[in-house]
């Protein structure tokens, strides 16, 4: 399972990189979706991956039972997730304006305000 | 006051006034006295957080009553009480500076609220002891900086925003990962408790990976040499306040975080790291210098110059001696009001000649003697002439070089003076002491105009006197940068006395 998720992230990983490396304007915002995921997923797996366990402490005791996943990372995760969605959709409008203010789809032809 | 009230205020103030001012976007004169009243209620906060973090030592609360480390904690040492009151000072005077542009409608009805949220997340990632909270607060600062970067929709705001998001998204991942990355590994981001089980010698070698990526993270929102290229291609695009209080405080968010997780958690386990912020100093330095000198549009070059000067801030945090770090932490102090003040002015001169074109500029110091005094005080003050703040936040940066003997350093921060000697003497030269070009608008539009004159006025005072009783503010840094150097107090106030079994090996540590 952990290598699953390990070959899953490292998958999300490269394939988000290589189209923020790309010159089109959806593309940024895919890497940036891929890459945010892949960004999440492994904090999630930080709390340990277990099947079956679910963190509750029964009641009369005082701890989780043994083997039962952290919910910590959970709980960051969740707000990671929300807060990176946010950030998503406030990009898209933005690309959308961009490319409708330049007319155009490729970044390269963003380098106004780079020059002299 | 109780300590949790104190380190709470800072943060009700601003999202109080946020709310506040959202309420009433109709009304942009009522909105606009929310903005200065919520500012300047963060700046007395701020102070009162100094005046009592200065007394005894550092405070700490824990939200919710939920014990350390498992809830939220909120720390203020001296370096953080600063820093608030700082940031309260520059919100302060940007809600002044901002009338005339809320008045002519230039703004929007939501400027006001936007900044306020702003400054809520600077305030927070300053209070924060928590390493998780801290990328909040940075989210929270980053979403409101994205909106008031494209206030006003025009095609080079919406290019330089693009390069802004899309790089800081990244970085924020990055933070996500070293953050999530310590918690696996330590079981805590409580950053006194990652700092306790990092006294334990067998985790050592399991946090160079987080520290990196919360380098490169934290390099970025700082404007550290490889990843600096946001900067200069947005800061310049949006209304001169804007770009002002952004000029100001939104790179020393991202320093302050690297102070605090260098000196807390990093340096003595992952020396390797301040080989590696050493380097970086130096040439983001000498890169953002060389930036500033290409260019002649008034906001660019101090664009550049913003990145130069966290060079050196950085490597006083890279040299690592109780007098680099002091220097380091007085020369964001003089960095913030300096900067922000001589963005003011380009404000200035641009709401008067319609430009910031040093080309199309020129005869200011006959047409208005008053903001070319401004504009020179700041100026020669971040070159670093003596008398003024510059002169001696340099001062301390290049003795703390000769103390270690690290002679690159000092040649490449001496040299890295006189270019941006150059730079400044060319913006002089340009906009106030030439001839107005004959093409050039000369008919100076003064009407109106002293709400963005008194903020200047008030940052050139503090310059000065930052230059002439500057040992105050020096001995302060010096407090400061003792309790950087020795974690032991921060560690204490956030988990109780006793908290530490073994010894935390102090961050103090000799760069070759």
């Amino acid at each position: 399972m952990s290598m699953l998720i390990a070959l899953t992230v490292g998958v999300l990983f490269a394939t988000g990189v290589f189209c923020l490396l790309r010159r089109c304007l959806m593309r940024l915002i895919i890497g940036l979706v891929l890459l945010g995921n892949a960004a999440n997923l492994l904090v999630f797996s930080a709390g340990g991956l277990t099947t079956g366990v679910p963190a509750v402490i029964p009641s009369g005791e005082t701890v989780a039972p043994a083997g039962a996943a952290d919910p910590l990372p959970q709980a960051l995760v969740l707000t990671a997730i929300v807060i990176g969605f946010g950030l998503i959709v406030f990009s898209i409008t933005l690309i959308h304006r961009a490319r409708a203010a330049s007319g155009n789809d490729d970044v390269d032809a963003f380098i106004e305000t780079d020059q002299l | 006051m109780s300590d949790a009230l104190l380190l709470f205020l800072p943060l009700i103030i601003p999202a109080a006034a946020a709310v506040i001012g959202l309420f009433l976007r109709s009304q942009c004169g009522l909105q606009a006295i929310i903005g200065v009243l919520g500012s300047a209620g963060m700046l007395i906060a701020g102070l009162l957080l100094v005046a009592r973090a200065d007394a005894v030592g550092v405070i700490a609360t824990q939200s919710g009553m939920w014990e350390a480390p498992f809830g939220i904690s909120l720390v203020a040492d001296r370096l953080a009480a600063a820093m608030v009151s700082v940031g309260g000072l520059v919100a302060f005077a940007g809600a002044i500076y901002a009338w005339r542009d809320l008045a002519d409608g230039k703004l929007g009805p939501y400027f006001v609220p936007l900044m306020q949220f702003l400054m809520m997340g600077v305030q927070g990632s300053f209070l924060t002891g928590d390493l998780f909270n801290m990328y909040v607060w940075f989210e929270v600062m980053l979403v409101a900086s994205f909106v008031l970067l494209t206030l006003g929709n025009k095609r080079q705001q919406l290019e330089g925003a693009l390069k802004y998001v899309i790089l800081n998204i990244l970085a924020s991942s990055l933070f996500l990962i070293g953050a999530g990355l310590i918690y696996a590994k330590l079981g805590t981001l409580n950053m006194a408790d990652v700092a306790v089980r990092l006294a334990h010698p067998e985790q050592a070698d399991l946090v160079r990976t987080s520290g990196v990526l919360l380098l490169a993270a934290f390099g970025l929102k700082a404007g550290l040499f490889p990843l600096f290229f946001w900067l200069p291609s947005s800061y310049h695009t949006p209304r001169p306040v804007i770009s002002a209080i952004f000029a100001g405080l939104l790179t020393k968010v991202g320093v302050y975080a690297l102070m605090r997780t260098t000196t807390l958690t990093f340096a003595a386990k992952a020396p390797v790291l301040l080989e590696l912020i050493y380097v970086i100093s130096l040439l983001t330095m000498v890169s953002g210098v060389l930036g500033a000198a290409a260019h002649f549009d008034m906001r660019r070059i101090l664009s550049f110059h913003i990145v130069s000067q966290i060079g050196y801030i950085i490597l006083g945090l890279a040299m690592m001696t109780p007098i680099a770090i002091a220097g380091a932490i007085f020369y964001t102090l003089h960095h913030i009001v300096l900067k922000t003040n001589l963005f003011f002015v380009s404000g200035v001169v641009n709401y008067m000649r319609g430009t910031n074109d040093l080309a199309r500029l020129g005869g200011l110091v006959k047409a208005t003697p008053w903001i070319s005094v401004i504009f020179f005080v700041s100026a020669f003050s971040l070159a670093g002439i003596p008398p003024l703040s510059g002169f001696w936040a340099k001062l301390a940066i290049v003795l703390a070089g000769l103390d270690l003997k690290a002679w690159g350093a000092v040649a490449v921060a001496l040299g890295t003076g006189v270019l941006t000697l150059f730079s400044m003497t060319k913006i002089w030269a340009e906009v106030f002491w030439k001839e107005a070009p004959e093409d050039a608008n000369t008919t100076d539009k003064r009407t109106g105009l002293w709400p963005m004159l008194v903020p200047c006025v008030l940052f050139m005072c503090i310059t000065i006197g930052l230059g002439i009783w500057g040992g105050y503010v020096f001995a302060y840094a010096e407090r400061a940068a003792e309790q950087l150097l020795n974690p032991r107090e921060y560690i204490e106030a956030v988990l109780g006395a006793g908290a530490l079994t073994t010894d935390v090996p102090g961050a103090g540590r000799v760069h070759p």
